[in-house]
């Protein structure tokens, strides 16, 4: 009997857990009907905030992967002083409050920021532009593909870096033709992650960028400014995210199944060897 | 001048590897226990460890040179390496994997080590035996200036083994290369090795051939890792020009080896007689007790008596009717009563 009593209290555990998570997004759905939030998503605010968004968030990942990528294999791979001190640096922005870490941008690269006059002299301006987003994206988006990566580099099989190394290819042949195909699976989905955290950007955003439509009004930052103007329409927006992001976490859960690969499997969500 | 030459020093965690080695056009095996530093060898050769002190020729060409300040990286050593698990690229093909190295002998190589058919399959979808081929032909694509394989044969089950340890040793006879060969198995190394040298917490017991090393083993570990019967004794000379051992387990036996004070008496199985009643023969020495254990492996039986193992023909097991518990007689001759030295530990 008690044993039942205490599975009860598991299932109905699960159960409120769960509804707690997805009432909130089928009230999106079922506060705007179809027809209607089509319609809003012809407006120029929403055209505009979309076009923001994909735009800063895509150079934004461009350049976190170009830059996290050889820099997660270094931390992964080399054993060297202040390892441990690069990878908690790397991790900062993961605690560091959003609003904090725009504020921290500002004071960077804002017009009266540290390099605020070099950028001066060079007659380019960052705060307030869409450069700004895209600083902001990558700053407070970039740990959730580096720790990934580290992971996922971390977990090759060293014997065939030292294979690819006695067959006659240097570091950089080994990292291209044996540690990034084998580590693939692994990088996909934590810049998935990466993707999934930069398109709900917005602390960093709103301090840093501000929010002037057509420049640095990101989805949402829209839904920020709509909230008080049309509830409708902030909705629409909402529910345009939440679709987005739908996808992104259906995109981490399959990649697994579409890589051929059946070596190590590095994926942040579930390590259960069943799924 | 194709040779390999190496006088290395390599600090490990808790001992040194110190190896002086010259391995011709001939297979070479370091033998010895797991965590004696035998693939720290084949690292340093290599170039993916690099020692403390010491040089590394092959073929003529300086490799490293820790006073000259040399060491050439893995890449360019032209040294082939044929990991423990083999290390197969999992996401390349059977092809791509034998043309990594170098593509103008890929095909070539597959023929002759029979996976031609083979070329398109993925590593994952291989028995043990095709791996081992193709991480050969992979190792060798690069037509490199030697060959090391890292205990070819443990990543196999029992059954393969004795097959592919026969196969293997007849590709390592064809290959006009000096190999360099790591396992922990003796048996393994007197069926592939030429020379063999066992290596203990970094330090080299002894060298020779498989035969040589059973003949006379350096000390107590080389006898027993050799799989000689290992007893512990204090010996004294005898009148007769022979000496006498009392064993520690109590007992005598007679050895024509010369020696006093506390020794280690090696007595491999093959040496070893059992009958039921006492025998009236040439063999000097005799051990009477219970059988403890008796194990068919093959046409061969192994026959524990007390802390000596026998080893009789199946047939003449059966014609004994030997069971466990029967009491019988072990002899073997005091020619065949090596007496070695208790192995000191190296430090």
């Amino acid at each position: 009997m008690k044993r039942r009593a205490f599975d009860g209290v598991l299932v109905v555990a699960t159960i409120l857990g769960l509804t707690f998570l997805l009432l909130p997004l089928v009230a999106i759905f079922l506060r705007v009907p179809v027809g209607e939030f089509l319609a809003q998503l012809h407006s120029d605010v929403a055209i505009d905030a979309l076009l923001v968004t994909l735009e800063t968030n895509a150079i934004a990942q461009g350049l976190i992967v170009l830059v996290g990528t050889p820099c997660a294999y270094l931390l992964a791979t080399r054993r060297f002083r202040g390892r441990a001190l690069a990878i908690t640096l790397v991790e900062l922005p993961l605690v560091l409050p959003p609003a904090v870490a725009g504020l921290a941008l500002l004071a960077a690269f804002g017009r009266l920021g540290l390099l605020g006059g070099t950028f001066d002299t060079l007659g380019v301006t960052v705060s307030f532009t869409k450069t700004a987003v895209i600083l902001a994206v990558a700053y407070v988006a970039s740990p959730f593909y580096v720790r990934g990566a580290i992971a996922a580099f971390e977990a090759l099989d060293q014997p065939l870096l030292d294979a690819s190394r006695t067959l006659g290819a240097g570091p950089g042949r080994t990292f291209f033709r044996v540690a990034l195909p084998l580590a693939s699976q692994g990088l996909v989905a934590a810049a998935a992650l990466s993707v999934a955290r930069g398109l709900g950007e917005f602390g960093a955003t709103i301090m840093f960028a501000g929010s002037f439509q057509g420049v640095t009004q990101t989805l949402s930052l829209a839904i920020y400014a709509q909230f008080d103007l049309d509830f409708d329409v902030a909705i629409s927006l909402g529910a345009v995210l939440v679709v987005v992001c739908a996808a992104i976490l259906l995109t981490v859960k399959l990649v697994p199944a579409w890589t051929r690969s059946s070596s190590t499997s590095v994926f942040p969500f579930a390590p259960s060897r069943s799924s | 001048m194709d040779s390999l030459e190496l006088d290395i020093r390599l600090p490990l965690r808790s001992f040194a590897l110190e190896l002086t080695l010259a391995v011709g056009r001939e297979t070479f095996a370091l033998v010895g226990p797991s965590g004696a530093g035998k693939t720290s060898a084949l690292r340093a050769v290599a170039g993916l460890a690099r020692p403390a002190s010491g040089r590394i020729v092959l073929g003529g060409r300086v490799l490293f040179d820790a006073d000259r300040g040399v060491d050439v990286p893995p890449e360019e050593r032209g040294v082939g390496f044929v990991f423990q698990d083999y290390a197969l690229f999992p996401h390349m093909t059977v092809e791509q994997n034998v043309a990594y190295g170098g593509r103008a002998r890929a095909g070539e190589l597959l023929e002759r080590f029979g996976i031609a058919a083979l070329a398109k399959a993925r590593p994952g979808q291989l028995s043990g035996g095709e791996r081992q081929r193709v991480g050969l032909a992979r190792a060798l694509a690069r037509e490199p200036g030697v060959l090391l394989l890292d205990e070819p044969l443990s990543a196999l089950d029992p059954h393969t083994r004795a097959g592919l340890r026969i196969e293997l040793g007849e590709i390592l006879d064809d290959l006009d290369l000096p190999v360099l060969l790591v396992t922990h198995d003796f048996h393994d190394a007197t069926v592939l090795a030429d020379r063999v040298a066992a290596l203990v917490d970094g330090l080299v017991l002894q060298t020779g051939t498989a035969s040589e090393l059973i003949a006379a083993p350096a000390d107590a570990f080389v006898a027993s890792f050799t799989g000689a019967n290992v007893l512990a004794g204090h010996a004294r000379r005898a009148p007769d020009g022979l000496t006498e051992i009392a064993l520690a387990g109590g007992g005598f036996v007679y050895s024509v080896d010369d020696a006093e004070g506390e020794v280690e008496v090696a007595v491999y199985p093959w040496d070893v007689s059992i009958a039921r009643e006492a025998p009236d023969d040439s063999a000097l020495n005799h051990v009477r007790g219970p059988i403890t254990s008796l194990v068919t492996v093959g046409n061969r039986a192994r026959v524990q008596v007390g802390g000596l193992v026998g080893e009789v023909t199946t047939a003449s097991a059966e014609r004994l009717g030997l069971r466990e518990g029967d009491v019988v007689t072990v002899s073997f001759k005091a020619a065949a009563t090596r007496l070695v030295e208790r192995t000191t530990p190296a430090r």
